[in-house]
């Protein structure tokens, strides 16, 4: 289709080649270089050389070995048999690549991201002669139980439906449509290839006004994310950061997740193959597996796939999102990336900015989270990519470049704390140190859940910062030297932290806690302090009542109350209020 | 296919870094071999081409060598190793080659010592739980077959004795096969060397042991290709001989400042501490060559020991290595003063894998249960041991004073145990509710009602 230019490799530098007579190539191009093939991408031109770094092991490649071009840039395959996969960083199916070479990756492996013999059921929804707009739909296939992967008309085309096949059984090679449009005849299929750096089109960008729930009570209540918002998960190793990831991969209430291991752990993504398909939506109650896609591009991998592997799962989830799908993508993790790009733009004798990373590492970051958001799509849809990534600063020490750019970039920060992983208590994130701005974005909608939300989570918010500030106190003095009302903040402030906070992901009823079931559990929290309080101002003594049954199973309710019983704690709250009014013995007490 | 010439035109030695001009046909990552003027011949391997130049890393150094008089020869091929089984109970360098005075080893089977990436697809999840003996292991931080658990320790402290009884007592609960334990050593002392093989000999295991020694006194670039060549042998045995393999690498620290070498000898730019920016990518490229595989007997277990430089755990080693291996075990000078063998500390330390490992059916009912309440309660120990340096153990509440109680038997009956004790899974986990039947009841909130009534009191 396209003519190929050859040229030849005059040296080699880690995975940086530089060649020469490639006349006519553009920047990021594909190549192929030398005997195996093996993929590359130019990065730079200069006068008659070109600068490819390759994505895969070149050992053994020599000066001399041909360079072989296409003239097409590096892109990804959208259409149907996406969910479900496993890819590496320039989407190749990891199950093929252990059919032609087993458990080991060879070099120069070449297989199709979709399997093209797979007969996909197409149902047309448009006709010959029917007009169509970039971005339309033009037919459906069922690609999951839940998901309906839409075939849409590319971006830039305009025109009339010539000719449309009609429902019937076609796989991702053949031609389905044919649109006439300005520039003449453009004919479709199954499966169409986008380049992986450029963002897919899209109308207008919006406010989804909708929290994506986590399942997660410190994120949902304290620190919620708007749908198509950004957060960033930033911890030391050991705080739990993978854990939080896949906690929000299972549980969060988006239609499709793109997890990409980014320079991770092998046994991680391995994990996550045997949980998913275990594993099932609460919302759907079908396997988890069937609105996932993984991008693996563990460690021990290529590092410049690495590279592209976060643009991969970027344009992924761009595809689905123009299908009015709510995609999240977890990245895990961001550093290893930016690392990815220290090596190489060292490889290349840039001079460094921070830490040896690349003065672009800012631009490329901002890049990668301004392709999260809630829009219109061209066809009229609404969809959203809400993206989390994790960030691994050295040392756990936050003021380091790839943290610091990254909190320029997004809106909400959910920090891990080496203290409290220490204690095991996860999800580990600190409610002093994390911030979101999506509250105003999502207090409408959880206003409409519970009329009290915003004051249940500033008395409890309240409480843990009242805590924090007590506790230096305490580190001097002791908490015997408290008054009575300070020493009874500091027990409220270990039930919020145990019986709330604290979410245990291996205990079946813990592990995914619905939005009702969280706001009732704070408000039992907080009308136990608002009224202890009382208790104690009225002249009760704090130890007469806090050593009670009912007060140490309040620490116990969120893994003994199911999801579908929350009517129980309405129940468990009226007993506590009635037994606390009993305390006091005496009439018209005023509860709260 | 390769056409083997030998050149003379050596321009420049820069550290362990050979420049060779007008050399024609070489591959990235080729090996050469470098003939000094008197005889001598050396490794290396080639880390950057040109159309006519090329730069060697020669491994087993440079001193010595002169523009004039080296010759050497690019072999068209990386750097290989024959692996066989009868390679267990002898000794090599770092590159593989015998220095027990035994023969050459002699094999068909000729194997890449970079290895290849294991697809992560073709990996099977490792879950089965290796009984250590040691309390503060297998309790609260469990190894599991096909984990990377490293070591992270201070100078003078016991890891190697520690290394030792894990190879030594390591047991699979629902099989009898025994580990095959290969050791790596990477610029450590002689007498470091000749404790493990002592410690192998008196249990009988060397026979069944390999061991890859690079100590101190041998070339600094050799110890780049000392754990790859182990780790070599290992996936063979693993995954072709169906063995469980344990492999012990010390010290990685060693390891990292060969490579720091090598990178500053290159002009590259540094990053932290002026460790080179792939030092992440360079210890993962060792440590994922752990696992098992899906359809596969064998597995490779490793436990990499690495010493802390001023016991900072934030120094880009052990930083970067804890990002990679699943989980850590930490030494703690602390504990080490206070004469606790081993003194593995209660919170730094983890194991990633330890929650699919355990439980019912494979260790018991309570462990998690018991693991996470221990580590709760520990925090608080902390907590409380700090305030009572500032106003005295007189002034803090009685809670807390049974939390201190708490913590010294914690200390004294859980963690600390003899170098030859051997417990059982059940007698670790016994003297852990021993421990926590010192506290309330009620603060025992990260254990279920039912394990509660079950174990307490029993």
């Amino acid at each position: 289709m396209k003519k190929h230019i050859e040229g030849k490799v005059i040296s080699i530098n880690g995975p940086i080649i530089k060649a020469v007579g490639l006349e006519g190539i553009s920047m990021l191009d594909i190549a192929e270089v030398g005997p195996h093939g093996i993929i590359g991408e130019v990065i730079r031109l200069d006068g008659n050389i070109a600068i490819i770094q390759v994505y895969e092991d070149n050992t053994g490649l020599k000066p001399g070995d041909k360079v072989i071009s296409s003239n097409r840039p590096l892109s990804v395959l959208l259409g149907p048999g996406l969910i479900s996969n496993i890819y590496d960083g320039i989407q190749r199916p990891l199950v093929e690549i252990e059919k032609i070479s087993g458990s080991f990756i060879k070099k120069g492996i070449k297989v199709d991201p979709l399997d093209n013999k797979r007969k996909w059921q197409f149902k047309p929804s448009v006709k010959a002669g029917d007009a169509v707009s970039e971005g339309s739909f033009l037919g459906e296939i069922q690609e999951t139980f839940s998901i309906k992967c839409r075939i849409m008309v590319p971006p830039g085309i305009n025109g009339t439906v010539k000719s449309i096949v009609p429902d019937g059984e076609y796989t991702t090679d053949d031609i389905i449509y044919s649109i006439e449009y300005e520039k003449g005849t453009y004919n479709g299929r199954l499966a169409e290839y986008w380049p992986v750096r450029k963002p897919r089109p899209y109308k207008q960008k919006l406010k989804s006004g909708m929290p994506l729930i986590t399942g997660q009570r410190i994120i949902d209540i304290f620190f919620p994310i708007a749908i198509g918002g950004t957060a960033a998960i930033p911890g030391g190793f050991g705080t739990g950061k993978t854990m939080t990831q896949h906690a929000l991969a299972k549980w969060c209430n988006a239609d499709i997740i793109v997890y990409i291991g980014c320079g991770e752990r092998g046994n991680e993504m391995t994990d996550v193959l045997n949980d998913f398909p275990r594993l099932t939506d609460p919302r759907t109650n079908r396997p988890l597996m069937e609105r996932t896609i993984m991008i693996a591009n563990t460690s021990n991998m290529p590092v410049p796939a690495r590279e592209v592997s976060i643009y991969t799962g970027v344009t992924i989830a761009e595809f689905y999102r123009d299908m009015g799908y709510n995609v999240a993508i977890m990245a895990d993790s961001t550093s290893r990336w930016a690392e990815a790009l220290r090596e190489l733009s060292s490889r290349l004798g840039d001079m460094p900015a921070e830490e040896g990373f690349p003065s672009y590492l800012a631009s490329r970051l901002a890049e990668f989270y301004e392709r999260a958001g809630y829009v219109k799509t061209l066809s009229g849809q609404y969809g959203g990519i809400t993206t989390i990534g994790a960030v691994s600063p050295p040392g756990g020490d936050f003021s380091e470049p790839v943290t610091q750019h990254t909190t320029r970039f997004v809106r909400c920060f959910w920090a891990l704390d080496k203290i409290l992983a220490d204690a095991r208590h996860y999800p580990s994130i600190s409610w002093i140190d994390s911030y979101t701005e999506y509250i105003d974005e999502v207090q409408e909608w959880w206003g409409e859940r519970n009329i009290e939300w915003s004051t249940i989570r500033r008395d409890a918010m309240n409480i843990l910062l009242e805590d924090e500030r007590l506790q230096q106190i305490v580190k001097l003095i002791g908490t015997d030297a408290l008054p009575q009302e300070e020493r009874f903040v500091l027990f409220c402030a270990e039930l919020i932290k145990d019986g709330f906070l604290q979410q245990n992901s291996f205990d079946n009823v813990d592990m995914y806690c619905c939005p009702d079931k969280q706001i009732r559990l704070l408000e039992i929290i907080v009308a136990f302090y608002r009224n202890g309080k009382e208790l104690i101002l009225k002249g009760s003594e704090m130890n007469d009542f806090i050593y009670l049954d009912f007060v140490s199973s309040i620490a116990r309710l969120k893994s003994e109350i199911n999801n579908d019983d929350i009517e129980k704690l309405d129940i468990i709250k009226k007993e506590i209020l009635t037994r606390m009014q009993e305390l006091k013995g005496i009439d018209k007490f005023e509860f709260v | 296919m390769t056409f083997e010439a030998e050149y003379m035109n050596l321009s420049k030695i820069i550290g362990p870094l050979v420049f060779i001009e007008g050399v024609r046909g070489v591959g990235y990552g080729d090996l050469v071999e470098l003939r000094t003027g008197n005889g001598e011949i050396r490794i290396g391997q080639t880390l950057e081409v040109d159309e006519d130049k090329a730069v060697v890393q020669v491994f087993e150094g440079t001193t010595g060598l002169s523009l004039e008089s080296t010759k050497s020869t690019f072999l068209g091929k990386s750097l290989e190793i024959p692996v066989s089984v009868d390679m267990l109970g002898r000794v090599f360098d770092g590159l593989g080659r015998p220095t027990d005075g035994a023969p050459q080893v002699v094999s068909d089977i000729v194997l890449d010592v970079n290895g290849l990436p294991i697809n992560p697809y073709s990996r099977e999840y490792p879950r089965d739980f290796i009984q250590t003996g040691i309390s503060a292991i297998d309790g609260m931080n469990t190894l599991i077959r096909g984990q990377k658990l490293p070591i992270f320790s201070g100078s003078g402290m016991p890891h190697n004795i520690i290394a030792a009884q894990i190879a030594r007592q390591a047991r699979i609960l629902t099989s009898e096969e025994d580990f095959t334990v290969i050791f790596a050593a990477m610029g450590v002392k002689f007498d470091v060397a000749q404790f493990f093989i002592e410690s192998f000999e008196e249990n009988g295991v060397l026979s069944t042991s390999a061991m890859f020694l690079s100590l101190a006194n041998a070339p600094s670039i050799e110890r780049l290709i000392t754990p790859r060549t182990a780790l070599t042998l290992a996936e063979y045995l693993a995954f072709e001989c169906n063995m469980h393999v344990l492999v012990i690498l010390t010290d990685m620290t060693n390891y990292c400042e060969s490579l720091r070498e090598l990178s500053s000898s290159r002009g590259e730019i540094p990053s932290r501490k002026g460790y080179p920016g792939y030092l992440y990518s360079d210890l993962a490229s060792i440590y994922e060559r752990a696992g098992r595989i899906k359809g596969k007997q064998g597995s490779i277990t490793q436990i990499p020991i690495l010493s802390m430089p001023s016991d900072d755990i934030s120094h880009p080693v052990p930083d970067l290595t804890g990002y990679i291996t699943e989980g850590q075990i930490v030494l703690e000078r602390e504990l080490f003063n206070k004469g606790i063998y081993p003194p593995i500390a209660g919170l730094p330390s983890l194991s990633r894998l330890m929650k699919d490992g355990i439980g019912e059916g494979r260790t018991r009912k309570d462990h998690a249960g018991v693991a996470a309440q221990l580590f709760a309660c520990y925090a608080k120990v902390k907590r409380i041991r700090s305030l009572a340096a500032i106003v005295g153990e007189e002034e803090i509440s009685d809670i807390d004073k049974t939390y201190l109680k708490f913590g010294n038997y914690f200390e004294e009956k859980f963690l600390s145990q003899g170098n030859y004790e051997n417990r059982s899974i059940e007698d670790t986990l016994a003297i852990g509710w021993d421990a926590l039947a010192i506290l309330p009841e009620g603060e025992l909130y990260r254990i279920s009602r039912d394990d509660i009534q079950k174990y307490l009191f029993y």
